[in-house]
Formats: C-alpha cells, sequence, structure tokens
C-alpha cells in the first residue's frame, strides 16, 4: 500500500479584501464557510429558513391588517393590565421583551465562558437563559388566557374590531412561544452536557453521535438570540404598529 | 484563544450591548406609553426595531466578526422580504379599495 503523495503546492496565495474575498471564498470548488465549523454554518441557514417562516406570518399580518374594512384593535388598550387601580398600557409585554432581553445577554456570556472552558459558570448561566425563558413563555399563557376568557378573543373574532386580529396574534405569538419552549428544552440539554464535562472529554453527543465541542454552546446561543431577534419584530410591528 | 474557530470577546462588549438593548426598548415602550402618533410614531418604532436588531445580530451572534462569505450569504437574502413587503402592500391597499366599492355600498 502507497499512500497519495502530498504534493507541496507552495505559499497559499494571500485572499482579496471585500467582495472580491467573496468571491474567492465561493469560487473554485473551496469550502465557501472557511473558519466556521459546518454546525454553526448549518444553524445559520437553519436560522435563514426560519426568517422567511417568521417573515411570511409578519407579512400576512400587515395584508389582512391593510385591507380590512373594520378597524383594528388598538394593541395597546388590548394588552394593558390594571396595576394598584391604574391601566397602563402594554405593561406585561414590555417585561416580557426585558426577560427575553436578559436572557440573551446571559446567553451571550454563556458562550463565552463555554470558549473559556468555565464549565460551571457557562451551564449556570444558561440554566438562568432557561429559566427567564420559561418565565417568558409562561407570561404568555397568562397573556393568552387574559385574551381567550376575559376579552374573548377567538381566531375567527373577537369583540373589538377586526376578526383577523385573533387569528394574526395566536399564529406569530403561538409559533413564537413554541421557538421558546424548544429553546429551553435544548438550552437545559446543553447546560447538562456542559456541566458534566462531555465537550472536555469529546463525548458522542445526541442526534448526530459525533464528538461534540464547546461550539455546541455557541450553535445554541445562535438560536437563542434568534428567538429575541424574532421578538424584536413582533413587539415593534404587532405590538407597537 | 481556547479554540482556533471560536468566537471570543471581552465579557464588557456583552454587557454593553445588554445595555443599550435595555435602553432601545424602554424607548420604544416610551413611544407608545406618551401616545406618539402619525409619521413619528411609525419612523421612532422602525428605527429602534432595526438598532435592536442590529446589534443582536452584529455583536450577540457575532455576525461582526465573521467571514465576509458568510455574513453576506445569510444578510442579503431577508433584504429580499422588502420586495415582497412592497407587492403585499400593493395588493392589501387594492384588496381594501374592492371591498370599500362592492361591500360598503348599503352603509
Amino acid at each position: 500500500m502507497t499512500s497519495p503523495a502530498l504534493a507541496n503546492t507552495g505559499e497559499s496565495l494571500t485572499r482579496p479584501d471585500g467582495l472580491q474575498g467573496i468571491a474567492a471564498d465561493w469560487s473554485s470548488d473551496q469550502r465557501a464557510f472557511k473558519n466556521v465549523p459546518w454546525g454553526k454554518a448549518m444553524m445559520w441557514i437553519f436560522l435563514l429558513s426560519d426568517t422567511f417562516v417568521f417573515s411570511c406570518f409578519l407579512l400576512s399580518y400587515m395584508t389582512v391588517r391593510i385591507s380590512t374594512t373594520e378597524p383594528w384593535p388598538v394593541p395597546s388598550e388590548v394588552f394593558a393590565l390594571t396595576i394598584g387601580g391604574t391601566e397602563i398600557p402594554l405593561i406585561l409585554i414590555a417585561i416580557m421583551t426585558f426577560i427575553l432581553i436578559s436572557s440573551s445577554g446571559t446567553m451571550a456570556m454563556a458562550v463565552n465562558f463555554g470558549y473559556r472552558r468555565d464549565r460551571v459558570k457557562s451551564a449556570v448561566l444558561m440554566l438562568v437563559t432557561a429559566a427567564l425563558g420559561a418565565t417568558f413563555v409562561g407570561m404568555q399563557a397568562f397573556e393568552w388566557t387574559k385574551l381567550i376568557v376575559e376579552e374573548g378573543v377567538r381566531p375567527w373574532g373577537n369583540p373589538m374590531g377586526a376578526p383577523q386580529f385573533g387569528s394574526s396574534f395566536f399564529m406569530i405569538t403561538g409559533f413564537h412561544g413554541f421557538h421558546v419552549s424548544v429553546g429551553v428544552l435544548f438550552l437545559i440539554i446543553i447546560a447538562t452536557k456542559v456541566l458534566r464535562g462531555d465537550f472536555d472529554r469529546s463525548r458522542p453527543g445526541f442526534f448526530t453521535s459525533r464528538k461534540g465541542n464547546y461550539e455546541a454552546v455557541e450553535i445554541m446561543g445562535l438560536y437563542w438570540h434568534f428567538v429575541d431577534l424574532v421578538w424584536v419584530f413582533i413587539f415593534a410591528l404587532f405590538y407597537l404598529w | 484563544m481556547a479554540h482556533a474557530e471560536g468566537q471570543q470577546h471581552p465579557i464588557g462588549v456583552y454587557l454593553q450591548i445588554w445595555g443599550w438593548l435595555f435602553v432601545l426598548s424602554t424607548a420604544s415602550y416610551l413611544v407608545d406609553y406618551f401616545h406618539i402618533q402619525g409619521y413619528l410614531r411609525w419612523s421612532l418604532i422602525l428605527v429602534f426595531m432595526v438598532l435592536k436588531a442590529g446589534l443582536i445580530v452584529a455583536v450577540f451572534m457575532h455576525m461582526f466578526w465573521e467571514r465576509l462569505a458568510l455574513a453576506y450569504a445569510i444578510l442579503v437574502p431577508p433584504l429580499l422580504v422588502l420586495v415582497f413587503v412592497a407587492i403585499m402592500t400593493f395588493e392589501g391597499d387594492y384588496t381594501f379599495l374592492t371591498r370599500l366599492i362592492f361591500f360598503q355600498t348599503g352603509s
């Protein structure tokens, strides 16, 4: 058995900057995403497809809101809460926004401590992130209950105005809440793996049984930040508009 | 650097961005709280939304430090959604107009 000879191709060419650099990365049968682990590239591509899913939901919401001849319920009033006798507009949604942003902050630091091999800090921060995410979903359940039971909002109609309000609301926030819930589950799984030291020993992981490393924490982080990112758009376009 | 392909940045960067996201969220909430209406409301909401989204993608998701080949592959396609937005705005306005003409005659 002879192994194939390894040719010395000499010094590698310097890569040009800017658009020419992109063309160089994408051309000549190369690996397009250099320096990017495949798992991370795949997560980004999944998030891109998810972006289109949420874009379609928000677009359909925009279309029905433009085209309805009935008045659209005022979100500021629909989502107001009475605290201590005074009605504060949109307060629950504002608190949910801050909770989700905070969870994004803790997740970003968990990724950082993961790469520093600080297992305990990374795992604890991820569990805090999961707890904040679960709180978010809990508050959303409270919001849905209030809307369905007290305000009488249904996917096919509501007492405040345009019936499309209910269908858009349940579809968009429901799909987002589902994303948060799945994220919480995955956070707990990854945090357990970090705490157990799976990534230090390159223990084969679930789903793929490939050897894992701390990139898994960053990939988890990408998903979680995306959930936060979608909420930024929902908050602005559905609740504030 | 713990890993050759990992992202490693000082914690302070994240705390700073966290703070800015809080400020921007508060600002967009105040737009609603003070009942700002009309074009000022919409432009403020959109500006705060884009700034928040930009900070999350650039720093929290590390896109600022990624290679351009990845950044362009991920960030350019969503821009095409804006074309879709334009198409559906025309469509929605048209539907609204036809509904006014054909279904509101009795009232």
